[in-house]
């Protein structure tokens, strides 16, 4: 007879711990073929708002850590990541249906851009602030800073485009809670896994698992979220419904746009989601 | 005992020569608006300066279609060294006219024509030397070279040149056109501004002035052609411009109100936070997005300060705008008095105490005398609002932590300010701050190589600096 | 190990009336002064001085303008309370009488111009100023203590005050020991201070500091105070000797010391800034500075004084234009 395997419950990552929705809602998630895979955690609006309450306290210590112990961090996730690659190979072509050479690729892809946004913690300062030459006796410093708690709606790649979308954000120093692939939920569920055993601090990052339609607008319209991610939203007018609530608060918005993940980003996933700090003081005896 | 009175000194207004009336400026032409016509007045004296045209749709079409062309035609195709030299000519004949510039700014205004003489005009003129130096360096800017096409821009009448400077500099700079709208309160610099650009030979069409109120700056942010908004005013307006922009492909930056903390720790140079605070909230009558509305004090200094801070503003001379010696003008206008006075009265109905030094108003014209209010707490609506007048509300603290909390504790993250002599209590605590611009042992300083903006609800995008580029620009860094 | 003090003032804060009511100023710091290490924690417990902020402050004021009435009025004011002064090693006795003379009648055309306060020469000639100024009510100011640099011993330095004072000299402008205080041997200083006040007698003493060898804007307020708690009746910036001299943010720091020392102890000092200040405009400035900073008790030359010497022309040439409304030329000032 043949061994029943030991199937895996998908449930929401918030605040460093692995809950079920509290609305006790599940949804099947189906493989490529159309076959049953897994039930996945079906978020309410009352999960999303724990989460911004997890990552909302998780942001001072994430963002004062120095910018190289970030960089250790979202480079540890690419360790692990890398030490789990046969998993997350098989996940993907389960769910996607996509090739053995081809789930390799993306993996692979994952990792890199992982290890890419890792080197920038401690980078992006140098490159995108300045030294001010100011017409009078005054030292000025502008520098970025993380923006806050980000909100993001992931692509539907559950990998690459979690980690394309997730890395930028948290390696300038701020927490989000990301609203993950609707279509292929449990790749993200397991990421969440890796950053819990690579040293990512709870809060820091949160994934919900659910309905975009239903969950985001109260992401939009939290207003203690600082900055809103529109990369994952394909339906227009939610986007601009999105854009809207994120308005009440003036969340900073990074609309949807055409996007080729195989390719090496700009440095705009970054720059959207720090602020500018510029600091004078005077230069006296 | 004697007593040094001084001799009115007032600065001539006849360098200055005002129209009955102001139509738009469209195309490198003066035209008729086909709105209904507006007064702007003399906020000292209620004085009817000029009756101004008021854009309707139409004439926001007009202009828009005006800046389209020559985005297309002239201003996209200039090499950037040509745009610069059109820039360099506008800084310079800015200094030239800088007392004509002033003055008008004043009587419009309502503003101390020493800030406009020693701030406004000159940092204006700073702004368009800056960016004209950028325009053919944009290459090494970090945010490419490529233009966005069609700015609409509405700013406010706190700063109505040098807020033009802010916008109109960099746009051109990075090879954009733009509609510009100035507040309906002080519409005059602009259209002053309008001839310097006639007089630079600035091709036709590369800047527009439309002036109106809040339906033609609504026009001009939703016009579908525009690729670019930028607006500096109210959070309220800047919210509802975010919301018009929403899924559209709309650039946008706002630069919105503010409720900055000072903060004054127990070893700070006493006499020069005095003049911090001073500066802080009474320059340009408080109406400054980045005032240090909030002045938190560590408990153990907090009676002396407050008596040095007392002394000193007996000594801020309130009145004539023109004349040489006045610290603290003219209310810009009857509503913006009204909402002070209101937040006043409740701030007193709260529980607050409000003191202002013996200060007699002038009986004609919108005046407020500089006020403070001491036993405020965080849950004081004058703590809280943006009063935007003279009007400052004093905290205390007893540790750094609880003033950085404070300081924090509000949707607003413009500005703050730290006073201390020691470096690393200032290094820390600025870092902690969240607002775009922290002066440390200093405020309220600008330049235009550095960048201004908020966090929050004061905004997004930064103007000045390289930074600011990036507003204009299609490029991302 | 210095026992720990009730005195609000060594523990870094300035004292309120109370702390300091009802005792004779130099007596009020018995506890400051006890020690080095005493004096030395009250003054580096004195708040800081940004140095530009200090310096843009003093420039805002700069910028006032004074027209018409109240320039007439500041320009008589500025007169009244200039020092006029010579301080040469070629001066002689004809010389001294000459400026004497001149300080007492500084526009022989016009009677209704004021007298200077005082002439300000070396104690050799305070005899000749003396002879010329009788009771005139100019005072006759002596430089002593081994002007201007100070290096001498302090017997001598106390010589060289009680000869001038014997000479009829009203007023001792005294020079503060840079090198002591730059070693922040500040007790030492004001020993000395103290000393130079005992042998004054009745004479006024004015404790210069040479602000241009003291550098920065903390040290002038803790000379500024070193000097008030020692019982020096003005405070003075300069010898003239050095440069910078007199600077308007150095007198800014000067004033807001008074100031402060006036809050705390109830006693005035006088303010003198010297050398540099040559025209009518700078004078005025300083005089809007005592106007705004200190208030107008200061407004008067037993308070503020203005040391200097081609000052007065200017001042007297800026007059007549007001007066006439053509301007005049040196011409027609005397040249003392």
């Amino acid at each position: 007879m043949d061994r029943i395997d030991v199937r895996k419950t998908y449930k929401l990552y918030i605040g460093g711990a692995f809950p079920r929705s509290e609305s006790g809602r599940s949804y099947e998630v189906l493989d490529a073929k159309g076959r049953f895979l897994a039930n996945a955690s079906h978020a309410s609006r009352k999960d999303a708002r724990d989460a911004v309450v997890a990552a909302r306290s998780a942001f001072k210590g994430w963002s004062s850590r120095t910018a190289y112990n970030r960089a250790q961090v979202v480079y540890r996730i690419a360790e692990v990541l890398e030490s789990r690659r046969a998993q997350f190979e098989q996940e993907l072509r389960d769910a996607e249906g996509i090739s053995v050479g081809k789930a390799r690729d993306v993996v692979d892809a994952a990792v890199d851009r992982l290890v890419w946004y890792a080197g920038w913690a401690d980078k992006l300062g140098q490159v995108v602030g300045n030294a001010n030459p100011v017409a009078g006796p005054f030292f000025n410093l502008s520098t970025p800073e993380a923006t806050g708690v980000v909100a993001v709606v992931a692509p539907a790649s559950p990998l690459l485009g979690l980690v394309s979308v997730l890395a930028p954000v948290i390696t300038t120093g701020n927490t989000c809670v990301v609203l993950a692939s609707q279509e292929h939920p449990l790749t993200s569920i397991t990421l969440a896994e890796v950053m819990a055993t690579a040293d990512v601090p709870a809060g820091v990052v949160n994934i919900l698992t659910g309905q975009r339609a239903e969950v985001a607008p109260w992401l939009a319209s939290h207003m203690d979220v600082n900055a809103l991610d529109l990369t994952g939203v394909d339906d227009p007018s939610l986007a601009v419904s999105l854009e809207v609530a994120a308005a009440d608060n003036l969340k900073r918005v990074r609309r949807p746009r055409a996007e080729d993940l195989l390719a090496t980003p700009d440095l705009s996933r970054m720059t959207d989601f720090v602020e500018t700090k510029t600091v004078w003081h005077p230069m006296g005896v | 005992m004697t007593v040094f009175e001084y001799a009115p000194a007032p600065e001539s207004r006849a360098i200055v020569d005002i129209r009955a009336s102001y139509g738009l400026f469209v195309d490198g032409a003066f035209v008729e608006g086909r709105g209904t016509a507006f007064k702007t007045v003399n906020p000292a004296t209620e004085e009817v300066l000029a009756e101004v045209a008021e854009a309707s749709d139409a004439d926001v079409n007009t202009a828009v279609a005006a800046a389209r062309k020559a985005y297309e035609k002239v201003w996209s195709r200039m090499s950037g060294a040509e745009r610069a030299k059109y820039l360099y000519r506008i800084a310079r004949i800015i200094q030239e006219r800088s007392r004509e510039l002033a003055v008008l700014e004043s009587i419009d205004n309502g503003k101390p024509i020493k800030e406009s003489r020693d701030v406004d005009v000159p940092t204006a003129a700073a702004y368009f030397f800056y960016y004209a130096g950028w325009a053919d360096k944009l290459e090494h800017s970090g945010y490419g070279t490529t233009p966005l096409g069609v700015a609409a821009q509405v700013i406010p009448w706190n700063f109505p040149l040098l807020m033009l400077a802010w916008k109109i500099a960099p746009a051109l700079a990075c090879g954009n056109t733009v509609v510009l709208k100035p507040a309906e309160t002080t519409p005059l610099t602009a259209l002053l501004f309008a001839e310097i650009c006639q007089q630079a030979d600035l091709p036709p069409g590369v800047v527009n002035i439309v002036t109106g109120a809040g339906a033609t700056g609504h026009a001009l942010v939703g016009h579908a052609s525009v690729d670019k908004v930028a607006f500096t005013g109210s959070t309220e307006v800047g919210k509802a411009i975010a919301r018009t922009v929403a899924g559209t492909t709309k650039k946008v930056t706002l630069e919105l109100g503010g409720k900055a903390a000072n903060i004054v720790f127990d070893d700070a140079p006493l006499d020069q936070a005095v003049e911090g605070i001073v500066n802080g909230i009474f320059f340009n009558q408080g109406h400054v997005c980045c005032a240090g509305s909030r002045l938190l004090v560590q408990e153990s200094i907090a009676d002396d300060l407050l008596a040095r801070l007392k002394r000193r503003m007996s000594t801020l001379r309130l009145g004539d705008p023109l004349d040489k010696n006045t610290d603290i003008g003219a209310i810009n206008s009857r509503e913006q008095l009204e909402r002070i006075r209101a937040l006043c009265d409740i701030g007193e109905a709260e529980g607050a105490e409000r003191w202002a030094p013996a200060c007699d108003l002038p009986s004609a014209g919108f005046w407020f005398p500089p006020t403070l209010f001491t036993g405020v707490t965080q849950a004081h609506r004058i703590a809280r609002e943006e009063v935007f007048g003279p009007v400052l509300s004093v905290l205390t603290f007893r540790t750094p932590a609880e003033a950085v909390e404070k300081a924090n504790n509000t949707p607003y993250g413009l500005s703050a300010g730290v006073w201390s002599d020691k470096g690393s209590l200032i290094l820390k605590v600025a870092a902690q701050l969240r607002a775009g611009v922290v002066w440390a042992n200093t405020f309220n300083k600008f330049d235009p190589t550095s960048p201004f903006g908020g966090y929050q609800e004061s905004g997004y995008g930064r103007e000045g600096g390289r930074h600011g580029l990036a507003a204009y620009l299609k490029g991302h860094q | 190990m210095p026992v720990p003090s009730s005195n609000p003032m060594l523990r870094g804060m300035p004292p309120t009336a109370e702390d300091l009511a009802g005792t004779p100023a130099a007596h009020q710091f018995s506890d400051v002064t006890a020690s080095d290490a005493a004096l030395r924690r009250f003054l580096h417990g004195l708040p800081g001085v940004d140095q530009v902020g200090a310096e843009a402050r003093a420039a805002g004021l700069g910028t006032r303008s004074i027209k018409t009435t109240a320039k007439a009025f500041a320009i008589d004011l500025a007169i009244t309370m200039v020092d006029l002064t010579t301080l040469e090693g070629m001066d002689t006795s004809g010389k001294v009488r000459a400026l004497a003379a001149k300080a007492m009648r500084p526009d022989p055309a016009d009677p209704s111009c004021p007298a200077a306060a005082a002439v300000c020469v070396y104690p050799d000639l305070v005899a000749d100023a003396r002879a010329v100024l009788g009771d005139s009510g100019v005072r006759v100011a002596a430089v002593a203590t081994s002007f201007p640099s100070g290096r001498a011993a302090l017997p001598i330095k106390l010589a060289d005050v009680r000869d001038a004072v014997a000479a009829g000299a009203d007023e001792i402008d005294m020079v503060i020991d840079r090198g002591a205080f730059l070693s922040g041997r500040y007790l030492q200083v004001f020993e000395e201070i103290v000393a130079v006040r005992e042998a004054c007698d009745s004479a006024h003493l004015k404790v210069i500091f040479e602000t241009g060898e003291l550098q920065t804007y903390d040290n002038v307020r803790r000379a500024s105070w070193l000097a008030m708690m020692a019982g020096g009746h003005f405070i003075k910036t300069s010898t003239g000797k050095v440069q910078p001299a007199a600077t308007l943010p150095v007198t800014l720091v000067m004033l807001e010391a008074v100031r402060d020392f006036r809050d705390a102890t109830g006693t005035m000092v006088g303010v003198k800034p010297a050398g540099g200040i040559r025209t009518t405009k700078d004078a005025i400035k300083y005089l809007v500075m005592v106007n705004e900073i200190v208030g107008p008790d200061w407004l008067d030359p037993d308070w503020f004084r203005f040391g200097a010497s081609t000052l007065l022309n200017d001042l007297l040439m800026q007059r007549t234009k007001m007066t006439t409304g053509r301007y005049s030329g040196p011409d027609y000032f005397t040249l003392d």
